[in-house]
């Protein structure tokens, strides 16, 4: 098996001191691995989203190691300055409600991405129109996120997570906003970035229909993992 | 990809109308800029059209145009007769209630002698006054016609030539007039004070022969503040170059119109930075969301501050050519002579652009403070 691309060991985060103290994470030790598709399930409040912010390099944790791709990122501390340059290196990001720029069409949404790593323009929108075409939806190119469904909505999303190529990829809930059918497509979709491109994917969700649809299941309760269970793929 | 343009252009139509009414705002404080310009103009412009070196007033005055100035109208033969000078002539001025086309019109009513200095200078339509008595020059602004009459006083007068822009800092059209004409115009009585008058055998003792300036024009070579100084030695009479008259005039008639007119200006522009800054906050606020989405996908700091900046620049910049198109395509219709120098619109321009990057600081910062992780939460 390959090295994993998400290491996180003894992993704590709390929030407020003393009698207002809450801690959201409690010694998580976490390996995913590349071409892999791992969901976070647990009740509200069991650190779901303060995992997926930890891995994400948005939340700073208190305790911990953390490696991403092999490189260690956090250990006590930041090691990296530039957070936001990690991100756009390694993570693409899938959001519940997809968070389209309102102001961009679709093929500009996912070349966004790719300029703000340093690509020009025409390298950016050759790269978008080769991820629509991969997702299925190279002919809403022109169509703003206001004319588009829900379910191309959450497509142009993933296409915009992988237009850097990362190596992680972090869901929020990506298909809460979905019907059952839409919903099992977008897994499918990301089971195939899985599998094709060798991405780690972590999907935190509460949507059973789609229990079945991951490698592993890690259960969260009380900012502490509790379980795992091996899914049939 | 210029994020900002792509913003407007998803909401064109709210950006144009704010910038529509930010246009009315900077035009105004154009027309502000351009009236005051005008006023300076108009004031100057008599002054300055006598085209003399040498004010000569009435002693311990300042001259006709800050107060009252009588000098005897003899005195212009003595002054001619100086060395130095190669013409001299008196002029009188008053402002003069007249009707017209059933309207009444308020004048500078200027008397000058006939081929001295203070006469109507060029002629825009007509010819000069040859005539001793009952001609009139007008200015166009007026709105008289060659051969017209317009009674002044109890006499009427033929306006035989027009000038262009040559009105009082008050903004009345200028009326020249010969010097005799100008001074009966100035004593006429009614028929009915005029006998009370003779009664009272008061109006024997005066002269009517005073004026309230002359006018030197001198030899080339011949320096003025020498001149100057040699009158004041004259007791009776105070002179001053041109470039003191016109100072005088500008410190002591256009001063608190100045004034007036930049707090107004700084008013405007204050207001301006205010409703940019909100304006753009607004837009911030608006897009929050996407600020979250942009930095939590990694966008540096400097395209959101980019983002922000740009769109208050650009709001700026169509706000200031709309106003300046605006008060370019209408400064005709304003009462008062708008005069829009490129150097005043250039340094508005600029002062416009600072005032956009300062409005743009509180969008900036809230930009800078939203939270990436917000981009996650539903």
């Amino acid at each position: 098996m390959d090295a994993p691309v998400v290491e996180l060991r003894n992993v704590s985060k709390h929030f407020g001191e003393g009698p207002t103290r809450v801690d959201a994470l409690r010694d998580v030790s976490l390996d995913v691995h590349p071409g892999t598709v791992v969901g976070l399930r647990g009740p509200s409040g069991s650190g779901k989203s303060t995992l997926l912010n930890v891995i994400g390099c948005i939340l700073e944790p208190n305790a911990g190691t953390m490696r991403l791709n092999g490189e260690l990122v956090y250990d006590g501390r930041w090691l990296r300055p530039d957070l936001r340059g990690l991100r756009l290196e390694k993570i693409g990001f899938i959001f519940q409600s997809h968070n389209l720029l309102p102001f961009l069409n679709a093929w500009e949404n996912v070349a966004i991405a790719r300029t703000l790593a340093g690509a020009t323009l025409a390298r950016a929108k050759a790269r978008a129109l080769e991820l629509l075409n991969y997702l299925g939806v190279e002919h809403r190119k022109d169509a703003m996120p206001g004319q588009l469904s829900g379910g191309e909505a959450q497509r142009i999303a993933i296409a915009r997570a992988l237009a850097n190529d990362p190596r992680i990829v972090l869901a929020d809930e990506p298909t809460a906003a979905l019907d059952s059918q839409r919903a099992g497509a977008v897994m499918d979709l990301l089971r195939k970035v899985a599998t094709e491109r060798r991405t780690a994917v972590i999907v935190v969700t509460h949507d059973e229909k789609i229990f079945d649809r991951f490698d592993h299941i890690h259960l969260l309760r009380d900012g502490a993992l509790e379980a795992m269970q091996a899914q049939a793929a | 990809m210029n994020l900002a343009l792509k913003d407007i252009g998803h909401n064109l139509g709210r950006f144009l109308l704010t910038c529509l009414g930010l246009s009315l705002l900077l035009g105004i404080v154009l027309a502000m800029i351009g009236i005051y310009r005008g006023l300076i103009q108009e004031s100057l412009g008599l002054v300055r059209a006598a085209d003399v070196q040498v004010w000569v007033v009435e002693g311990g005055t300042r001259g006709p145009f800050a107060e009252a100035s009588r000098v005897p109208g003899d005195m212009r033969e003595a002054i001619a007769a100086q060395w130095g000078v190669a013409a001299a002539g008196a002029v009188a001025y008053q402002n003069v209630e007249a009707q017209h086309r059933g309207a009444t019109k308020r004048l500078l009513v200027v008397g000058a002698q006939i081929a001295k200095p203070g006469e109507a200078p060029s002629v825009t339509a007509g010819r000069a006054i040859l005539r001793s008595r009952y001609e009139a020059i007008a200015d166009a602004s007026a709105g008289l016609a060659l051969g017209e009459r317009i009674t002044l006083g109890r006499d009427s007068f033929t306006v035989v030539g027009l000038t262009r822009d040559l009105v009082a800092s008050g903004g009345d059209p200028v009326v020249f007039i010969t010097l005799r004409d100008a001074q009966k115009l100035q004593f006429d009585l009614a028929p009915a004070a005029a006998r009370r008058e003779a009664a009272r055998a008061t109006a024997a003792a005066g002269s009517t022969d005073t004026v309230n300036a002359i006018l030197v024009r001198l030899l080339p070579g011949v320096d003025p503040q020498r001149f100057v100084r040699e009158i004041a030695r004259w007791k009776h009479l105070s002179a001053y170059t041109q470039a003191e008259q016109e100072t005088i005039l500008s410190r002591s008639v256009i001063e608190r119109a100045r004034r007036q007119i930049g707090l107004f200006t700084s008013l405007l522009l204050v207001v301006s930075t205010v409703i940019i800054g909100l304006i753009i906050y607004t837009m911030t606020i608006d897009k929050k969301k996407s600020i979250a989405t942009l930095k939590l996908i990694g966008a540096p700091d400097r395209r959101i501050i980019g983002l922000i900046v740009q769109q208050a620049l650009a709001m700026g910049l169509i706000s200031f050519a709309a106003g300046a198109a605006l008060i370019n395509a209408t400064h005709g219709l304003f009462p008062r002579r708008l005069v829009l120098e490129p150097a005043d619109a250039v340094t508005l321009f600029g002062i416009v652009l600072v005032v956009c990057l300062i409005a743009s600081g509180l969008g900036v910062r809230t930009a800078l403070k939203i939270d990436p992780a917000s981009a996650l939460a539903g």
